[in-house]
């Protein structure tokens, strides 16, 4: 079987990495700019700029000429997200990719025809996953790597070509596609080609080859190689860092959060398409928000450098899903809002492998986790982020020793259910027909009476009789108040003695008449300061 | 609409009496003439809604009274303080975590005690606790900016958690907690909310539990149970006057439960009881 390489090529990179983040720009003449105003140049542009006459290397001044040409400047770190989401393309289809160039990624198709299909068909899904990552990129498929990188810098679209007919193919080529970058060496050679009046690859490789190296030495030869597609070389695969990490600088500070969400929603769509080509999800999202301090409408003190605002969005369980992200990020930026315009937004995402779970018909019900999560940011706004969650109780004796931490519910395991089922089979009734699942039922005199707990607790006026709480007193509370029927006590505890926060109480249960009957409380005196408080009722 | 043949003139000069079935299919094919008619099922075809599926309450006594709880419907105890409410709860809460459910409980007025749970058998780990009241003012200047204006009062806060909580679904109990709200409070609740949770409820399985002083949910209850404690007499059975106060103690409560309502086991209201007795734990 004959090996195959593909080579995937943007280009106009730098216009492409900027169009990730501003894709409705894509229909309009975008240039973009590099180096520092007043000399500021035009660095690259797209098609639609190049048919409106704007070239690389023009200055501002002249295009503020030509209208309707949209300006933005260069981003390294866009340019760098795009770079990576390129390689996370190749990386979903082939594990050896080698990257030729910012802009030109090559992968080995060996052995991916069984599970792709032929070379054209894996052209097409490279182009189609490219274009899922927001990079409209032209996808060559050749016998060796540097055919498949010139086809793909000289084609636009899909190319195949097929083997032994790669100089018939390559001939149609200028010869300037032969320099990826112009450097004065390049524009040497490309000068004596011209003067040669050599202009396609097929004029070069139809050159005598002695003579062509007493001209131009090794070089000339390399080049006619790669003119004719006969140059053969090892591949040199790139181990790509799994770093996810998608940044958008703004022309304009953002104040308000509803065009920050729309921007959050495009990065963590290219965030979660990049996670997906390498079949990976999340766990941990952080937002990093450089602010504008210097903006006085805010009233934020002006400081001279700008301040970075952030924020962690950490899941109990692996998501990939853009949607869910942005309204838990849009949640939380609305209870901890940044404070100060943002002109920068960086998120990442840590990657992790995607839960496998699977659902089965008898299990109990228990809610979707992307629902689950949504749900407890919407009820953390409502409530607080601090009431709401599971709890667990400390190794204390001390009253209200418990702490409320996430509610993460670990997944139905059958083994614990049936374990469960084991142990409480002593507890199983004969249910009626109609009751079904019944793994725990208690008669009547193992039920635990529950306390109710006042949050805080009611001060009271209590006078003791022979030692004992005889009246209670309480004026903001009638069931409080009146003659203890019953009271049974004191019980005394402590603790923490050695700490600031020690604590000592006699505990009593009292009856007290009330108008619906007769209530149980809960009293207690605080014996370090002698303060009487009701605790809370039994019910 | 013209007048029905009650009687067949097909012999003439003898009336026949036209059969029932006969005769109701000419009814209906006479309605469904109608054009306002067309959609309208008559009663007699309307399929009997399925009986819910019941679990159990955790409490026996309970269980062989009202059959257990419902499915997909609110099930509503109310009584006076002291009345067993929060024990039945619990009870509850405990079943439905050991039978691996996730469980929410709506607490109004944040008056979960979680070492009376745990006594109980209250599986923590799938039980989400949502402590209603006032939003701290303790936060960062900016969220106090922001919430100043959007404080909100413990029921309030409750019914839009409860509309969160069974619009994710998925839950297998949602528990509202309404034992300390003042009665003034309680009955302001919307007729439409208590609508709303029922039929959110509705069709799956999650089991809506309300615990509250006197009925609030009225008609959108399916199974209502009213709660009340026995005498005091009963609330130690080693008191006696000689007693020393410090070799007293609460041994527990004698909990009377009366059915008020049941949409499902018709029985007849205020007449079936049940009694039970907690210890405390």
């Amino acid at each position: 079987m004959s090996q195959y390489f593909a080579c995937i090529f943007v280009p106009d990179f730098p216009v492409e990495a900027l169009l990730r983040a501003e894709p409705e720009l894509r229909s309009q003449s975008l240039a973009v700019l590099e180096g520092k105003t007043p000399l500021q140049k035009i660095f690259a542009v797209n098609e639609n700029a190049r048919r409106a006459g704007v070239s690389p290397g023009m200055t501002k001044l002249q295009i503020e000429a030509c209208s309707n040409i949209v300006l933005r400047e260069r981003s390294l770190l866009q340019e760098a997200a795009a770079h990576a989401a390129l390689l996370d393309c190749a990386q979903s289809f082939s594990p050896r990719v080698e990257a030729a160039g910012c802009n030109t990624i090559v992968l080995d198709l060996a052995g991916l025809q069984p599970l792709f299909g032929p070379p054209p068909k894996i052209a097409r899904a490279l182009a189609r996953r490219a274009s899922d990552l927001g990079l409209e990129t032209s996808v060559a498929v050749a016998g060796n790597p540097d055919t498949a990188a010139l086809a793909a810098r000289g084609f636009s679209g899909i190319t195949v070509i097929p083997e032994g007919n790669e100089a018939n193919q390559l001939g149609s080529l200028p010869v300037e596609v032969l320099f990826e970058n112009s450097t004065q060496e390049s524009a040497q050679i490309l000068e004596t080609f011209s003067r040669w009046g050599i202009r396609k690859l097929r004029d070069l490789a139809a050159l005598p080859d002695v003579a062509l190296s007493e001209r131009l030495g090794q070089d000339g030869v390399r080049l006619q190689a790669l003119a004719r597609g006969a140059t053969s070389r090892t591949l040199v695969p790139v181990e790509p860092p799994l770093i996810f990490e998608e940044t958008i600088e703004l022309e304009y500070p953002l104040v308000l959060l509803e065009p920050l969400a729309f921007l959050l929603g495009r990065l963590l769509e290219q965030l979660c398409a990049r996670l997906e080509a390498r079949a990976l999800a999340t766990q941990e999202l952080r937002l990093c928000l450089e602010l504008d301090n210097n903006n006085g409408a805010t009233g934020v003190p002006a400081h001279p450098s700008r301040q970075s605002f952030h924020r962690t969005l950490r899941l109990p369980i692996p998501l990939l899903d853009s949607r869910t992200f942005l309204k838990l990020l849009q949640l939380d930026l609305k209870a901890h809002p940044p404070g100060a315009p943002i002109v920068k937004i960086q998120l990442a995402a840590e990657p992790v492998r995607p839960r496998s779970a699977q659902n089965g018909l008898f299990l109990p019900p228990a809610p979707e986790p992307e629902k689950l999560e949504l749900t407890l940011a919407r009820i953390a706004g409502i409530v607080g982020e601090d009431k709401v969650g599971s709890l667990q109780l400390l190794d204390t004796h001390r009253p209200e020793g418990f702490r409320m931490q996430r509610f993460a519910p670990e997944p139905f395991s059958p083994q614990s259910h049936r374990d469960t089922e084991k142990n409480n089979s002593h507890f199983l009734i004969q249910a009626p027909s109609k009751i079904s699942s019944v793994p725990l039922c208690l008669c009547g005199d193992d039920l635990v009476t529950a306390l109710r707990i006042f949050r805080p607790s009611v001060d009271v006026a209590v006078t003791m009789q022979d030692g004992k709480p005889a009246h209670i007193a309480c004026p903001g509370n009638k069931a409080m108040q009146g003659e203890i029927l019953w009271a049974a006590g004191p019980w005394r505890s402590s603790g923490d003695w050695w700490e600031k926060e020690g604590w000592a109480r006699d505990e009593w249960d009292i009856a007290v008449q009330a108008e619906t009957g007769i209530a149980l409380f809960r009293l207690v005196r605080d014996r370090l300061d002698g303060r009487w408080f009701v605790e809370g009722t039994y019910d | 609409m013209s007048s029905l043949p009650l009687v067949s003139t097909a012999a003439p000069g003898r009336f026949v009496p036209v059969a029932a079935s006969a005769r109701s299919m000419l009814i209906l094919e006479r309605l469904s003439a109608v054009p306002k008619l067309a959609g309208v099922t008559p009663a007699s075809r309307l399929e009997v809604r399925p009986s819910p599926q019941m679990v159990s309450s955790g409490i026996r006594e309970l269980d062989a009274l009202t059959g257990g709880l419902p499915r997909g419907c609110l099930t509503e105890i109310c009584g006076p303080a002291s009345s067993g409410r929060t024990s039945i709860l619990l009870a509850t809460l405990s079943a439905a975590t050991q039978r691996q459910e996730i469980c929410a409980l709506v607490d109004i007025s944040d008056a979960f005690n979680p070492h009376s749970a745990a006594a109980a058998g209250v599986n923590f780990e799938r039980m989400l606790w949502v402590r209603c009241g006032h939003l701290q003012k303790s936060g960062s200047p900016q969220r106090h900016r922001v919430t100043e204006n959007k404080i909100e009062k413990p029921v309030e806060q409750a019914l839009r958690v409860t509309d969160l909580l069974l619009q994710s679904g998925g839950f297998g109990m949602v528990i509202i907690d309404l034992g300390d709200t003042p009665l003034k409070m309680a009955r302001r609740i919307p007729l439409t909310s208590w609508f709303r949770f029922q039929r959110a409820v509705e069709h799956t399985a999650t089991v809506l539990f309300v615990i509250s002083q006197v009925p609030c949910a009225r008609t959108c209850a399916s199974l209502l149970l009213k709660v009340s404690g026995k005498k005091l007499s009963t609330v130690s059975s080693q008191l006696s006057a000689e007693t020393p106060t410090h070799a007293q103690f609460l041994d527990g409560l004698q909990v009377q439960g009366e059915l008020l309502r049941s949409r499902l086991e018709r029985k007849p209201a205020g007449s079936v009881t049940a009694a039970f007795a907690t210890k405390v734990g």
